[in-house]
């Protein structure tokens, strides 16, 4: 379990209480500079709090040997720029730095879960967004993390690439029984990808709990000041907006 | 040891050998004892220190570009380079450098001078951004200091010595400067090396590789450390040789894997290759005085970049994916 207490970070974000579980899906939602990258980073160890701290099975991360904390949390940061022309296997293998091996094991399964067997040898500045996209999330699995922690991993995706990657997120929750973390910036996504979902609001935690109690019309009007209402259609939940 | 290591390491095996016959005096010419003087006393050293030299900038640049995550950078950038060069100008102008290891001591004292002044501003999480920005404030600031001190200059004659050895050569060099600058470049590369699995990291940005459990405070130690001991000591016995440092990683990633760490071990040797042909190339040269070596590969080094420049622009990325 990764426990936020009295988690801040200057105005950014103001004493969050909250914590994500093992085998869950948790969304980060809330409007623009409401603190979800904040969170989700300071979660990953890569920003430090002004004040509170983060729990790893009650251990503060701060505590934590950085390459330890590494194999436990696994971050995909937002918008990765990928500096130089890996091939997507050696990409991938990066994800075994903190283990300090090139154990090719956890690699092979990592491009197998992402179907990215057949493009290991290929330098990633010829893969589309989408296939970048399973690229960097394999990178994060193949350091076999209990967290994953992804900053917006959506963002440029087109709705098939969405749908995929949805499914490859929930899988590694429901199969692999790590806690998946996301901040989603699609309210319907985060509706149908999650568990549970964190709803922040400049820098506090507005609301937390399942999606339809967290993302109520009434949590949407305070936070987002809009009028809406959750349609289900088909199993799934569509957020539909009044102008 | 990957193939590009091998086969740089065994143009090498074969470079060294060759250098020792070439120069204006044939050794086949000459009877065995003045060959063996010229070989052993003259050759020799020049080829270490060649080697010395050209391996320190080869992996000096190559690690700069894997920390900077660009391949248009090049170790002077530290401002590490332009420091020594001030201080090697100082040990001229107080009539020092006439004591054989006052001028490289002076030398090294600036580098180490500019790698405190970098560690002093960038400090801890300063990040890269600041990190380069303060690393070219100290390059300018060691290179107006260096044109004043040349303008103040006491004498003609150590004008003439101070201009002539910025341009960087390897002419008229001992085993003592072998002795100063190849262990020194060696420490340093190693650290380089040490450094690697971190900038491999860093090819996912800065947070990314913090999240991987990269401690970028001594990551930047490290970069600090590493090319200051192999700049330094280049420029202590050689005077400032530029575009080294970035020329070579530029031919020799296409040959690797692309990964920062593949590329630092045959960047080294590379750098030592290049610059060992280059100074023996022009020692053979039929002109009146030898061509600096400083100079030459600023001649080949300047189109090259230019060159660089256009082919990423026609890829329409520079240089990054």
């Amino acid at each position: 379990m990764l426990v936020a207490r009295k988690l801040t970070l200057d105005e950014r974000l103001r004493g969050v209480d909250t914590q994500v579980r093992s085998g869950q899906v948790t969304a980060i939602c809330g409007p623009n500079g409401a603190g979800k990258s904040t969170l989700i980073r300071l979660f990953a160890g890569v920003l430090s709090p002004s004040y509170g701290e983060v729990l790893l099975d009650g251990e503060r991360t701060a505590d934590i040997h950085p390459r330890v904390r590494a194999r436990a949390l696994g971050y995909l940061p937002q918008e990765p720029q990928i500096a130089w022309d890996l091939s997507v296997r050696n990409l991938v293998s990066l994800g075994r730095l903190a283990h300090g091996d090139t154990h090719a094991e956890p690699v092979e399964a990592a491009l197998e879960a992402m179907d990215l067997h057949d493009f290991a040898q290929r330098p990633v500045s010829t893969l589309s967004g989408g296939e970048r996209a399973r690229a960097l999330l394999a990178r994060v699995l193949a350091g076999e993390p209990r967290f994953i922690l992804a900053d917006e991993p959506f963002a440029s995706l087109d709705l098939g690439y969405q749908s995929a990657l949805a499914r490859h997120l929930r899988a590694q929750a429901s199969e692999h029984g790590r806690g998946v973390v996301v901040v989603v910036h699609d309210l319907s996504l985060a509706h149908n990808l999650a568990d549970r979902v964190i709803l922040l609001n400049e820098g506090a935690l507005h609301a937390e709990g399942a999606p339809a109690d967290a993302l109520s019309p009434g949590n949407l009007r305070d936070v987002f000041g809009i009028e809406a209402r959750w349609l289900g259609d088909l199993g799934a939940q569509v957020l539909a907006v009044r102008k | 040891m990957n193939r590009p290591t091998l086969v740089l390491l065994a143009a090498l095996l074969v470079a060294i050998p060759l250098s020792l016959v070439a120069g204006r005096a044939s050794i086949f010419a000459l009877d065995d004892a003045r060959a063996l003087l010229i070989v052993l006393e003259l050759r020799l050293p020049r080829a270490l220190l060649a080697v010395s030299v050209g391996a320190g900038l080869g992996a000096a640049g190559a690690a700069m570009q894997g920390y900077l995550r660009n391949p248009l950078a090049d170790p002077g950038l530290f401002g590490i380079a332009p420091g020594a060069a001030l201080g090697a100008v100082l040990s001229f102008s107080f009539g020092y450098a006439a004591s054989g290891w006052l001028l490289p001591i002076f030398a090294l004292a600036g580098a180490g001078g500019a790698m405190a002044l970098l560690a002093l501003m960038a400090g801890r999480g300063g990040g890269i951004a600041l990190f380069t920005l303060a690393g070219l404030m100290i390059a300018s600031l060691a290179g107006a200091l260096t044109s004043l001190v040349i303008s103040l200059a006491p004498n003609p004659w150590a004008l003439s010595e101070i201009v002539t050895w910025l341009m960087g050569a390897l002419t008229d060099r001992s085993w003592a400067d072998v002795a100063l600058a190849a262990p020194l470049a060696l420490a340093g590369i190693a650290v380089l090396a040490r450094a690697a699995p971190a900038l491999d990291a860093l090819t996912l940005g800065e947070d990314a590789a913090r999240s991987m459990g990269v401690d970028m405070d001594s990551l930047l130690a490290l970069l600090v450390v590493g090319v200051g001991l192999t700049i330094g000591s280049g420029v202590a016995v050689a005077g400032i040789i530029g575009f080294v440092g970035l020329m070579v990683p530029h031919m020799v990633r296409p040959f690797t894997d692309r990964r920062p760490s593949s590329l630092i071990v045959p960047s080294a040797l590379g750098g030592g290759l290049l610059v060992l042909v280059a100074d023996g190339v022009l020692r053979m040269l039929p002109l009146v005085s030898e061509l600096r070596l400083g100079i030459a590969l600023s001649l080949i080094g300047a189109p090259f970049f230019l060159w660089l420049l256009l082919r990423y622009r026609r890829s329409g990325a520079l240089g990054l994916t």
